[in-house]
């Protein structure tokens, strides 16, 4: 019998760089109709694409720079290049905005989206050059002239696209439905950025594979958060086959795991249950891009003078496979869950999740190399007085450890340095939930620098006001034995 | 301190009387547990709530001051707080209100 452990065969990340889709954040977009001038305050500090491409959280969330470079580099971050190690192998790849809104308007397979026709011109070329982006380019979006655009927008049945700050749009999205608000063309807007951007970290899976032409996967386990559907079905779900089919993953069939920020969890528990079980041989989880959440903290980042940093969209893709010999195991013994007894209370929610599966395996937190959660970059919550997140779980999970009789009260204080992760991901919820470790963990894992890395993610449930819990799940991630 | 919250104590104050009336804090560090003592002490040092300008000298303890530990069950705080204490460096937010209310009023 073939030996179905599953094990990470690939992960890679995206980071899209979208200064002009900031104004439709959720925060952006309700503060800017509420203030227009907020607009071209907005506007002034957005960060050109040089910039954002060397800034240092957004270097290690692709790998181009070492976690520890967190460490060793004083803040601010922003405003200064981020030192340069050609030595480091990148996990992914960074997308500029051009070329994400000529893929915005390819993927919108319903033609509801329409480009300026000098944009597409700019654009075209532009994907046609890139490994990354050409599959996606063998067709032509709908395309519209200047006047037309003109119309389009004094008609005013959708909203207008821009590419970063300036002033004339290069696009239109209208509304799909005139009495449907899951189909407005905000919302549309999101689910393309999600599908495009699960479907961009896919392809990127496999140009990771150099030996892998043609995608082989039989399943696609989307945990991004949009909810897809409409009037009758709000959160009718798919994005993972939507994006399947735009990345050209011929052979897979998928569905989408919900599950606020902790999704990105269940959804390798299950990919590699599905892989374990025989059911299908290749898995891919892709976590797609949060629009809602670019400029979250905006307003505080404007009142102090830092730049908008939540500027990028993120996506990572993992491909689980049968056991190859070689790659990264997803220990599926491991897994813990938070049973609703546990309540909401953070302390209650790491002994269920951390400590119930260290005591079942028998394990020591001296065999546990890193604890990884939520990583968002401190750089973005500090200023919006939401502090250090990484470091305040870590703090937490310290204090769990020691009260559980884990670990010795002297070891709390350098316990994030010794074995948890510094934050650096933006601030797309789930993709900064464990997920956005993963590329990482595959590197450390394969070349021996980890033995293994518990991941686990937390889910704000109450936010839907359908009950007042939490939830949570974890599971640990091996190098092969 | 939220402006609602504010408001709501303000109007227990004056309902209940400010003698019948304590304020206990679980802010998780130092700086929101002395805005909050300050709040309902001296006055809201924001001047933007309910509360500005007006010193309601309510009396005000955090919960992990050892005056509050004395009146709970020993079991049940270990039980609801103990971790939470160990994570949130509880002396220094002790420590930080044991001096606020030795110091003089503005």
């Amino acid at each position: 019998m073939a030996n179905l452990i599953p094990v990470i065969k690939g992960a890679r990340s995206v980071l899209i760089h979208t200064p002009g889709l900031v104004r439709y954040g959720s925060k952006p977009w309700r503060e800017i109709n509420a203030h227009p001038s907020r607009l071209d305050e907005l506007k002034r500090s957005l960060q050109p694409e040089q910039q954002a491409e060397s800034y240092l959280p957004n270097r290690v969330f692709l790998g181009k720079a070492s976690l520890a470079s967190l460490y060793e580099t004083e803040r601010p971050w922003y405003g200064r290049a981020a030192p340069i190690s050609n030595d480091r192998l990148a996990m992914g790849e960074f997308v500029e905005e051009k070329k994400f809104i000529a893929l915005l308007a390819l993927a919108d397979v319903f033609k509801h989206v329409s480009l300026l026709e000098g944009f597409w011109q700019d654009a075209s070329p532009l994907l046609r050059d890139s490994p990354l982006c050409e599959p996606f380019a063998r067709t032509t979006p709908a395309l519209v002239t200047r006047e037309r655009l003109k119309a389009e927008i004094e008609k005013g049945e959708g909203i207008p696209l821009f590419a970063g700050g300036d002033a004339e749009p290069i696009g239109w999205i209208r509304h799909a439905h005139h009495e449907d608000a899951s189909l407005h063309a905000h919302v549309l807007l999101e689910n393309l950025c999600a599908k495009v951007s699960a479907a961009l970290a896919m392809r990127e899976l496999l140009l990771g594979q150099r030996d892998v032409s043609e995608p082989n996967i039989d399943f696609v386990l989307s945990c991004s958060e949009e909810a897809v559907g409409d009037r009758y079905q709000r959160g009718g779900g798919n994005l993972a086959k939507a994006a399947a089919e735009f990345a050209g993953f011929g052979s897979a069939s998928g569905m989408d795991i919900k599950n606020f920020c902790a999704a990105p969890i269940p959804a390798l528990v299950t990919g590699a249950a599905l892989v374990q079980s025989g059911v299908f041989e290749n898995v891919v989880v892709v976590g797609g891009a949060s629009l809602p959440k670019l400029g979250m903290k905006f307003l505080y980042h404007l009142d102090k003078g830092i730049p908008v940093l939540e500027d990028v969209l993120a996506a990572v893709a993992v491909w689980i496979g049968p056991d190859d010999g070689a790659s990264p195991v997803i220990n599926l013994a491991s897994v813990g869950r938070h049973p609703v007894r546990s309540g909401a209370a953070l302390d209650k929610q790491l002994k269920a999740i951390i400590v119930e599966p260290m005591n079942r395996l028998e394990l020591k937190v001296s065999s546990v190399d890193r604890f990884v959660t939520e990583l968002h970059n401190p750089e973005i919550t500090i200023p919006a007085n939401g502090g250090d997140i990484p470091e305040r779980n870590y703090k937490m999970l310290a204090a769990v450890l020691v009260s559980s009789g884990k670990m010795e009260r002297s070891e709390m204080p350098d316990f994030m340095k010794r074995k948890g992760v510094p934050g650096y991901a933006p601030t797309q919820g789930h993709i900064a939930s464990a997920l956005a470790y993963v590329p990482h963990a595959l590197q450390a894992l394969t070349k021996g620098e980890l033995r293994n890395c518990f991941l686990f993610a937390r889910a704000s449930l109450f936010l839907g006001q359908l009950t007042q819990l939490s939830d949570g799940m974890s599971v640990l991630l091996e190098r092969h034995p | 301190m939220d402006l609602e919250v504010q408001g709501r104590i303000k109007e227990l104050a004056e309902s209940l009387g400010r003698a019948n009336l304590m304020v206990v804090l679980g802010a998780p560090n130092v700086d929101s547990s002395l805005i909050q003592f300050e709040t309902v002490t001296r006055g809201d040092p924001t001047y933007s709530g309910p509360l500005a300008g007006v010193e309601l000298g309510l009396d005000t303890y955090h919960i992990f001051e050892p005056a509050m530990k004395a009146v709970i069950d020993a079991e049940k705080y270990e039980e609801l707080l103990g971790t939470i204490e160990l994570a949130l460096e509880a002396e220094t937010i002790v420590q930080a209100l044991r001096e606020a209310r030795g110091a003089p009023a503005q």
